[in-house]
Protein backbone atom coordinates (compact mmCIF):
# COMPACT_ATOMS: atom_id res chain seq x y z
CA UNK A 1 0.00 0.00 0.00
CA UNK A 2 1.77 3.14 -1.49
CA UNK A 3 1.32 6.92 1.18
CA UNK A 4 -0.13 9.50 0.10
CA UNK A 5 1.71 12.84 1.08
CA UNK A 6 -0.42 15.17 2.52
CA UNK A 7 0.07 19.03 3.30
CA UNK A 8 -2.48 20.66 5.45
CA UNK A 9 -2.65 23.15 8.87
CA UNK A 10 -3.36 21.75 12.23
CA UNK A 11 -4.02 24.67 15.13
CA UNK A 12 -2.42 26.95 12.92
CA UNK A 13 1.00 24.90 11.74
CA UNK A 14 1.38 23.97 8.73
CA UNK A 15 1.82 20.36 8.67
CA UNK A 16 2.94 17.50 6.50
CA UNK A 17 2.55 13.55 6.64
CA UNK A 18 2.52 10.58 4.67
CA UNK A 19 -0.40 7.79 5.66
CA UNK A 20 -1.80 4.94 3.86
CA UNK A 21 -5.04 6.02 1.66
CA UNK A 22 -7.24 4.36 3.98
CA UNK A 23 -5.93 5.39 7.66
CA UNK A 24 -8.35 8.10 9.20
CA UNK A 25 -7.44 11.79 10.31
CA UNK A 26 -7.99 10.34 13.57
CA UNK A 27 -5.49 7.87 13.79
CA UNK A 28 -3.17 10.61 11.71
CA UNK A 29 -3.29 12.91 14.32
CA UNK A 30 -3.16 10.98 17.40
CA UNK A 31 -0.39 8.85 15.85
CA UNK A 32 1.48 10.88 13.77
CA UNK A 33 0.94 13.86 15.04
CA UNK A 34 1.03 12.86 18.37
CA UNK A 35 -2.24 14.92 19.32
CA UNK A 36 -3.73 12.68 21.81
CA UNK A 37 -6.20 14.76 23.25
CA UNK A 38 -8.15 12.96 19.75
CA UNK A 39 -9.64 10.22 21.70
CA UNK A 40 -10.92 7.49 19.98
CA UNK A 41 -13.94 6.10 21.92
CA UNK A 42 -16.43 3.81 18.79
CA UNK A 43 -14.70 4.65 16.03
CA UNK A 44 -17.75 5.11 13.91
CA UNK A 45 -19.10 8.19 14.46
CA UNK A 46 -21.43 7.28 17.42
CA UNK A 47 -19.60 8.96 20.55
CA UNK A 48 -18.05 11.92 19.53
CA UNK A 49 -14.70 11.33 21.41
CA UNK A 50 -12.50 12.08 18.31
CA UNK A 51 -14.31 15.62 17.34
CA UNK A 52 -11.79 18.47 15.97
CA UNK A 53 -13.05 20.81 13.57
CA UNK A 54 -12.14 20.99 9.27
CA UNK A 55 -12.55 24.34 7.77
CA UNK A 56 -14.41 25.53 10.83
CA UNK A 57 -17.23 22.15 10.87
CA UNK A 58 -17.63 20.37 13.61
CA UNK A 59 -16.57 16.77 12.51
CA UNK A 60 -15.81 13.45 14.02
CA UNK A 61 -12.01 12.68 12.95
CA UNK A 62 -12.54 8.85 12.73
CA UNK A 63 -14.88 9.49 9.33
CA UNK A 64 -12.41 11.66 7.78
CA UNK A 65 -9.69 10.34 6.24
CA UNK A 66 -6.05 11.41 6.60
CA UNK A 67 -5.77 12.09 2.65
CA UNK A 68 -8.86 14.43 2.54
CA UNK A 69 -7.14 16.81 4.64
CA UNK A 70 -4.86 17.83 2.14
CA UNK A 71 -5.28 22.29 1.93
CA UNK A 72 -7.55 22.41 4.86
CA UNK A 73 -7.72 23.72 8.35
CA UNK A 74 -7.82 21.11 11.16
CA UNK A 75 -8.50 22.13 14.98
CA UNK A 76 -8.29 20.11 17.62
CA UNK A 77 -8.14 20.23 21.31
CA UNK A 78 -4.72 21.30 21.54
CA UNK A 79 -5.29 24.41 20.02
CA UNK A 80 -8.07 25.59 22.64
CA UNK A 81 -5.77 27.15 25.03
CA UNK A 82 -4.05 30.29 23.69
CA UNK A 83 -0.45 31.16 25.33
CA UNK A 84 -0.40 28.58 27.94
CA UNK A 85 -3.96 30.18 28.81
CA UNK A 86 -7.09 27.46 29.26
CA UNK A 87 -9.61 28.30 27.13
CA UNK A 88 -12.86 29.66 29.39
CA UNK A 89 -14.32 26.62 28.20
CA UNK A 90 -11.35 24.32 29.56
CA UNK A 91 -11.35 26.60 32.66
CA UNK A 92 -15.26 26.00 33.39
CA UNK A 93 -14.83 22.07 32.67
CA UNK A 94 -12.34 22.38 35.37
CA UNK A 95 -14.37 24.83 37.86
CA UNK A 96 -17.81 22.56 37.78
CA UNK A 97 -16.08 19.67 37.83
CA UNK A 98 -17.18 18.48 34.09
CA UNK A 99 -15.78 15.50 34.03
CA UNK A 100 -14.67 12.64 35.58
CA UNK A 101 -12.89 9.92 33.42
CA UNK A 102 -11.77 12.87 30.86
CA UNK A 103 -11.69 10.56 27.94
CA UNK A 104 -15.17 12.35 26.55
CA UNK A 105 -13.88 15.99 27.93
CA UNK A 106 -11.40 16.73 24.68
CA UNK A 107 -14.54 15.93 22.12
CA UNK A 108 -17.00 18.21 24.27
CA UNK A 109 -14.69 21.21 24.71
CA UNK A 110 -14.06 21.06 20.82
CA UNK A 111 -18.36 20.87 20.33
CA UNK A 112 -18.92 23.07 22.69
CA UNK A 113 -16.56 25.53 21.15
CA UNK A 114 -17.95 25.06 18.15
CA UNK A 115 -21.88 26.00 19.20
CA UNK A 116 -20.53 28.87 21.06
CA UNK A 117 -18.98 30.50 17.96
CA UNK A 118 -22.09 29.69 16.18
CA UNK A 119 -24.50 30.88 19.63
CA UNK A 120 -22.77 32.61 21.76
CA UNK A 121 -25.65 32.33 24.39
CA UNK A 122 -27.36 29.28 23.63
CA UNK A 123 -30.39 28.03 26.07
CA UNK A 124 -30.01 24.73 28.21
CA UNK A 125 -32.31 22.69 25.37
CA UNK A 126 -29.66 24.16 22.28
CA UNK A 127 -26.76 22.69 24.55
CA UNK A 128 -27.94 19.46 24.83
CA UNK A 129 -29.27 19.03 21.24
CA UNK A 130 -25.47 19.91 19.88
CA UNK A 131 -23.52 17.97 22.19
CA UNK A 132 -25.76 15.30 21.36
CA UNK A 133 -22.80 14.00 19.66
CA UNK A 134 -20.98 13.66 22.48
CA UNK A 135 -21.26 10.20 24.85
CA UNK A 136 -20.11 10.39 28.41
CA UNK A 137 -20.56 8.06 30.84
CA UNK A 138 -19.64 9.25 33.88
CA UNK A 139 -20.95 13.01 34.41
CA UNK A 140 -24.65 12.00 33.64
CA UNK A 141 -23.69 15.21 31.52
CA UNK A 142 -25.46 18.21 34.24
CA UNK A 143 -22.66 19.21 35.16
CA UNK A 144 -21.14 19.73 31.84
CA UNK A 145 -23.95 22.02 30.57
CA UNK A 146 -23.29 23.75 33.74
CA UNK A 147 -19.69 24.45 32.37
CA UNK A 148 -20.74 25.06 29.03
CA UNK A 149 -23.19 27.90 30.22
CA UNK A 150 -20.83 29.09 32.46
CA UNK A 151 -18.27 29.67 30.05
CA UNK A 152 -20.41 31.11 27.71
CA UNK A 153 -21.40 33.72 29.98
CA UNK A 154 -18.12 34.71 30.64
CA UNK A 155 -16.97 34.83 26.97
CA UNK A 156 -20.03 36.85 26.54
CA UNK A 157 -18.92 39.55 29.30
CA UNK A 158 -15.23 39.68 27.98
CA UNK A 159 -16.68 40.18 24.14
CA UNK A 160 -18.39 43.32 25.47
CA UNK A 161 -15.58 44.30 27.48
CA UNK B 1 -6.68 1.03 -2.14
CA UNK B 2 -6.16 4.13 -4.08
CA UNK B 3 -7.07 7.70 -2.91
CA UNK B 4 -8.38 10.13 -5.60
CA UNK B 5 -9.73 13.43 -5.10
CA UNK B 6 -10.67 14.47 -8.75
CA UNK B 7 -12.01 18.53 -9.58
CA UNK B 8 -14.63 17.98 -12.38
CA UNK B 9 -17.39 15.21 -12.79
CA UNK B 10 -16.21 13.47 -15.92
CA UNK B 11 -13.07 13.25 -14.17
CA UNK B 12 -14.66 11.44 -11.35
CA UNK B 13 -16.82 8.85 -13.79
CA UNK B 14 -13.71 8.05 -15.82
CA UNK B 15 -12.15 6.97 -12.74
CA UNK B 16 -15.14 4.90 -11.71
CA UNK B 17 -15.57 3.96 -14.82
CA UNK B 18 -11.96 2.69 -15.28
CA UNK B 19 -11.42 0.63 -11.63
CA UNK B 20 -11.57 -3.11 -12.31
CA UNK B 21 -11.68 -3.68 -8.60
CA UNK B 22 -14.11 -2.20 -5.98
CA UNK B 23 -14.89 1.47 -6.53
CA UNK B 24 -16.67 3.81 -3.56
CA UNK B 25 -17.84 7.02 -4.13
CA UNK B 26 -16.88 9.24 -0.66
CA UNK B 27 -18.83 12.34 0.40
CA UNK B 28 -19.38 12.73 3.56
CA UNK B 29 -18.34 9.60 4.49
CA UNK B 30 -20.55 8.92 7.24
CA UNK B 31 -22.07 5.26 6.01
CA UNK B 32 -18.59 4.38 3.93
CA UNK B 33 -15.99 4.99 6.38
CA UNK B 34 -18.37 2.89 9.08
CA UNK B 35 -18.47 -0.17 6.57
CA UNK B 36 -14.92 0.25 5.82
CA UNK B 37 -13.65 0.30 9.34
CA UNK B 38 -16.32 -3.16 9.76
CA UNK B 39 -14.86 -4.45 7.23
CA UNK B 40 -18.02 -4.77 5.40
CA UNK B 41 -16.47 -3.58 2.18
CA UNK B 42 -12.41 -3.20 1.20
CA UNK B 43 -12.36 -0.76 -1.52
CA UNK B 44 -9.83 -0.99 -4.35
CA UNK B 45 -10.20 3.23 -5.23
CA UNK B 46 -11.93 5.90 -3.10
CA UNK B 47 -13.00 9.00 -5.44
CA UNK B 48 -13.54 11.90 -2.97
CA UNK B 49 -16.15 14.12 -4.76
CA UNK B 50 -15.74 16.87 -2.58
CA UNK B 51 -13.63 19.21 -4.63
CA UNK B 52 -15.61 19.18 -6.91
CA UNK B 53 -17.07 22.40 -7.80
CA UNK B 54 -20.43 21.60 -9.25
CA UNK B 55 -21.15 18.87 -6.64
CA UNK B 56 -20.09 21.44 -3.70
CA UNK B 57 -22.69 23.79 -5.12
CA UNK B 58 -25.90 24.58 -3.32
CA UNK B 59 -28.21 27.36 -5.13
CA UNK B 60 -32.05 28.11 -3.18
CA UNK B 61 -34.43 30.35 -5.31
CA UNK B 62 -38.40 29.48 -5.86
CA UNK B 63 -37.81 28.29 -9.34
CA UNK B 64 -36.05 25.66 -8.23
CA UNK B 65 -32.91 24.56 -5.99
CA UNK B 66 -30.00 22.86 -6.48
CA UNK B 67 -28.31 20.40 -3.82
CA UNK B 68 -24.56 19.41 -4.85
CA UNK B 69 -24.04 15.76 -3.71
CA UNK B 70 -21.54 17.39 -1.21
CA UNK B 71 -23.27 19.95 0.06
CA UNK B 72 -23.10 18.87 4.09
CA UNK B 73 -26.89 18.58 5.48
CA UNK B 74 -25.67 21.27 8.13
CA UNK B 75 -25.17 23.85 4.86
CA UNK B 76 -28.75 23.52 4.28
CA UNK B 77 -30.46 24.19 7.69
CA UNK B 78 -27.66 27.25 7.22
CA UNK B 79 -29.95 28.54 4.49
CA UNK B 80 -32.54 30.77 5.58
CA UNK B 81 -34.30 30.46 2.02
CA UNK B 82 -34.18 26.83 1.65
CA UNK B 83 -35.97 26.54 5.50
CA UNK B 84 -38.28 29.14 3.92
CA UNK B 85 -39.09 27.13 0.72
CA UNK B 86 -38.95 23.52 1.67
CA UNK B 87 -38.89 23.57 5.72
CA UNK B 88 -39.80 19.50 5.54
CA UNK B 89 -36.74 18.96 3.89
CA UNK B 90 -34.63 20.60 5.58
CA UNK B 91 -35.99 19.35 9.12
CA UNK B 92 -35.41 15.94 7.60
CA UNK B 93 -31.58 16.32 6.37
CA UNK B 94 -30.82 17.87 9.44
CA UNK B 95 -32.63 14.96 11.75
CA UNK B 96 -29.63 12.61 10.56
CA UNK B 97 -27.10 11.63 13.20
CA UNK B 98 -25.56 14.47 15.32
CA UNK B 99 -23.84 18.00 14.77
CA UNK B 100 -20.82 16.53 13.68
CA UNK B 101 -22.56 14.20 11.67
CA UNK B 102 -24.27 16.60 9.97
CA UNK B 103 -20.99 18.69 8.62
CA UNK B 104 -20.22 15.69 6.72
CA UNK B 105 -23.26 13.87 5.67
CA UNK B 106 -24.82 14.61 2.36
CA UNK B 107 -28.57 14.15 1.40
CA UNK B 108 -27.26 12.05 -1.98
CA UNK B 109 -25.29 10.28 0.34
CA UNK B 110 -28.33 9.30 2.66
CA UNK B 111 -30.06 8.72 -1.03
CA UNK B 112 -28.03 6.23 -2.33
CA UNK B 113 -27.35 4.22 1.23
CA UNK B 114 -30.62 2.90 0.27
CA UNK B 115 -31.61 2.39 3.95
CA UNK B 116 -35.44 2.24 4.53
CA UNK B 117 -35.23 4.62 7.72
CA UNK B 118 -33.51 7.48 5.69
CA UNK B 119 -34.63 10.54 7.36
CA UNK B 120 -34.01 12.70 3.93
CA UNK B 121 -35.54 10.48 1.44
CA UNK B 122 -39.45 10.27 2.18
CA UNK B 123 -39.48 14.54 2.38
CA UNK B 124 -37.13 14.43 -0.95
CA UNK B 125 -39.60 12.08 -2.46
CA UNK B 126 -42.35 13.97 -1.44
CA UNK B 127 -41.13 17.32 -3.11
CA UNK B 128 -40.87 15.59 -6.33
CA UNK B 129 -36.87 15.80 -6.22
CA UNK B 130 -34.97 14.93 -8.89
CA UNK B 131 -31.36 13.36 -8.96
CA UNK B 132 -28.71 13.88 -11.94
CA UNK B 133 -27.28 10.77 -12.28
CA UNK B 134 -23.91 11.41 -13.75
CA UNK B 135 -21.75 8.26 -15.73
CA UNK B 136 -19.91 6.61 -18.08
CA UNK B 137 -22.69 7.41 -20.78
CA UNK B 138 -23.29 11.25 -19.64
CA UNK B 139 -25.67 12.66 -17.27
CA UNK B 140 -29.43 11.56 -17.02
CA UNK B 141 -32.61 12.52 -14.81
CA UNK B 142 -33.99 9.91 -12.27
CA UNK B 143 -37.30 10.94 -9.80
CA UNK B 144 -35.71 10.20 -6.53
CA UNK B 145 -38.37 7.92 -5.75
CA UNK B 146 -36.22 5.63 -8.65
CA UNK B 147 -33.03 5.33 -6.61
CA UNK B 148 -33.45 3.02 -4.29
CA UNK B 149 -34.53 -0.17 -4.85
CA UNK B 150 -34.30 -2.08 -1.83
CA UNK B 151 -32.18 -1.95 1.81
CA UNK B 152 -28.64 -1.00 0.26
CA UNK B 153 -29.41 -1.23 -3.29
CA UNK B 154 -30.04 1.43 -5.74
CA UNK B 155 -30.75 1.47 -9.40
CA UNK B 156 -27.55 3.32 -10.47
CA UNK B 157 -25.25 1.27 -12.87
CA UNK B 158 -22.08 0.53 -12.20
CA UNK B 159 -19.47 3.84 -12.04
CA UNK B 160 -22.69 6.13 -11.92
CA UNK B 161 -22.89 8.42 -9.23
CA UNK B 162 -25.48 11.10 -8.49
CA UNK B 163 -24.11 14.58 -8.95
CA UNK B 164 -26.92 16.80 -7.02
CA UNK B 165 -30.14 17.27 -6.36
CA UNK B 166 -32.75 18.88 -7.61
CA UNK B 167 -36.28 20.25 -6.42
CA UNK B 168 -38.99 21.58 -8.41
CA UNK B 169 -39.82 25.25 -8.51
CA UNK B 170 -42.07 25.97 -5.76
CA UNK B 171 -45.86 27.19 -6.40
CA UNK B 172 -46.59 30.08 -3.52
CA UNK B 173 -48.97 28.75 -0.44
CA UNK B 174 -46.89 25.39 -0.73
CA UNK B 175 -45.32 23.36 2.58
CA UNK B 176 -43.76 20.52 3.15
CA UNK B 177 -43.20 18.79 6.51
CA UNK B 178 -41.04 15.21 7.40
CA UNK B 179 -41.57 13.88 10.97
CA UNK B 180 -40.28 11.15 12.71
CA UNK B 181 -40.71 8.60 15.36
CA UNK B 182 -37.91 7.48 17.46
CA UNK B 183 -37.57 6.06 21.41
CA UNK B 184 -35.01 8.55 22.22
CA UNK B 185 -34.93 12.55 21.08
CA UNK B 186 -31.51 12.27 19.31
CA UNK B 187 -28.70 10.21 17.73
CA UNK B 188 -31.58 7.46 16.79
CA UNK B 189 -33.27 5.72 13.41
CA UNK B 190 -36.40 5.80 12.67
CA UNK B 191 -38.96 3.61 13.44
CA UNK B 192 -41.42 5.07 11.73
CA UNK B 193 -41.72 8.69 9.03
CA UNK B 194 -44.46 10.21 7.60
CA UNK B 195 -43.38 13.81 4.66
CA UNK B 196 -45.56 15.63 3.27
CA UNK B 197 -45.89 18.25 0.97
CA UNK B 198 -48.83 20.45 -0.16
CA UNK B 199 -49.93 22.86 -1.79
CA UNK B 200 -53.10 25.21 -1.28
CA UNK B 201 -55.78 26.78 -3.33
CA UNK B 202 -57.41 29.45 -1.09
CA UNK B 203 -57.06 27.25 1.78
CA UNK B 204 -58.29 23.66 -0.10
CA UNK B 205 -55.18 21.44 -0.66
CA UNK B 206 -54.79 21.63 -4.64
CA UNK B 207 -51.94 18.72 -4.74
CA UNK B 208 -50.55 16.37 -1.98
CA UNK B 209 -47.89 13.76 -1.48
CA UNK B 210 -47.40 11.73 1.05
CA UNK B 211 -44.39 9.50 1.62
CA UNK B 212 -43.70 7.19 4.23
CA UNK B 213 -39.86 5.63 5.94
CA UNK B 214 -39.57 2.70 7.67
CA UNK B 215 -42.43 1.24 7.25
CA UNK B 216 -41.31 -0.78 4.02
CA UNK B 217 -37.87 -1.87 2.01
CA UNK B 218 -38.25 1.47 0.63
CA UNK B 219 -40.24 4.67 1.20
CA UNK B 220 -43.30 4.21 -0.16
CA UNK B 221 -45.26 7.20 -2.04
CA UNK B 222 -49.06 6.45 -1.28
CA UNK B 223 -51.14 8.13 -4.06
CA UNK B 224 -54.33 7.07 -2.02
CA UNK B 225 -53.41 9.01 1.16
CA UNK B 226 -52.58 12.38 -1.18
CA UNK B 227 -56.04 11.76 -2.89
CA UNK B 228 -57.43 11.66 0.05
CA UNK B 229 -56.54 15.26 0.59
CA UNK B 230 -57.06 16.53 -2.37
CA UNK B 231 -60.08 19.00 -2.43
CA UNK B 232 -59.61 19.15 1.27
CA UNK B 233 -59.24 22.01 3.97
CA UNK B 234 -58.00 18.88 6.22
CA UNK B 235 -60.95 18.14 7.98
CA UNK B 236 -61.26 15.29 10.17
CA UNK B 237 -62.82 12.84 8.05
CA UNK B 238 -60.16 13.62 5.03
CA UNK B 239 -57.32 13.34 7.59
CA UNK B 240 -58.61 9.70 8.82
CA UNK B 241 -59.06 8.84 5.46
CA UNK B 242 -55.40 9.55 4.39
CA UNK B 243 -54.12 7.77 7.93
CA UNK B 244 -56.20 4.74 7.01
CA UNK B 245 -53.83 4.40 3.16
CA UNK B 246 -51.21 5.06 4.95
CA UNK B 247 -51.85 2.32 7.08
CA UNK B 248 -52.78 -0.08 4.25
CA UNK B 249 -49.31 0.97 2.75
CA UNK B 250 -47.33 -0.02 5.25
CA UNK B 251 -45.47 -3.46 5.52
CA UNK B 252 -43.12 -2.94 7.79
CA UNK B 253 -40.28 -5.30 9.64
CA UNK B 254 -41.21 -6.28 13.12
CA UNK B 255 -38.47 -5.62 16.12
CA UNK B 256 -38.21 -4.99 19.36
CA UNK B 257 -38.13 -1.59 18.11
CA UNK B 258 -41.05 -1.40 16.99
CA UNK B 259 -43.54 -4.14 16.28
CA UNK B 260 -45.75 -4.40 12.60
CA UNK B 261 -48.84 -2.95 14.30
CA UNK B 262 -47.31 -0.50 16.58
CA UNK B 263 -45.03 1.10 13.49
CA UNK B 264 -48.50 0.54 10.97
CA UNK B 265 -50.57 2.74 13.64
CA UNK B 266 -48.01 5.05 14.15
CA UNK B 267 -47.07 5.59 10.81
CA UNK B 268 -51.26 7.28 10.47
CA UNK B 269 -50.57 9.34 13.14
CA UNK B 270 -47.60 10.95 12.00
CA UNK B 271 -48.75 10.97 8.54
CA UNK B 272 -51.63 13.09 10.07
CA UNK B 273 -49.51 15.57 12.20
CA UNK B 274 -47.27 16.04 9.32
CA UNK B 275 -50.08 17.10 7.11
CA UNK B 276 -51.32 19.72 9.57
CA UNK B 277 -47.94 20.96 10.45
CA UNK B 278 -47.46 21.17 5.78
CA UNK B 279 -50.80 23.08 6.07
CA UNK B 280 -50.18 25.44 8.20
CA UNK B 281 -46.63 26.13 6.40
CA UNK B 282 -48.96 26.75 3.27
CA UNK B 283 -50.78 29.31 5.02
CA UNK B 284 -53.78 27.55 5.48
CA UNK B 285 -54.58 28.65 8.64
CA UNK B 286 -57.29 27.24 10.60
Amino acid sequence: MSGVTVSTTVNGDAVQFVCPPSESLMDVLRNRLNLTGVKEGCGTGDCGACSITLDGRLVCSCLVLGAEAEGRQVETVEGLSENGKLHPLQEQFIEKAALQCGICTPGFLVAAKALLERNPNPTEEEIRYALAGNLCRCTGYDKIVRAVQSAAKIMRRSRKA
Amino acid sequence: MRFESPTTTKAAASLLAAEKGVAHVLAGGTDLLVRMKMGAIEPDLVVDVKRIDAMRELTVAASGVHIGGAVPAAALGESAKLRALWPGVVEAANLIGSDQIQGRCTVVGNLCNASPAADSVPALIAAGAKAIVVGPKGKRRIGADKVVLGPGKTSLARGEFIEAIVLPARAARSGDAYLRFTPRTEMDIAVVSAAVNLTLSRGIVKTAKVVLGAVAPTAVAVPAAARALIGSKLDDAALEKMAKACRAACNPIDDKRGTVEYRTKVAGVLARRAALLAYERAGGGK
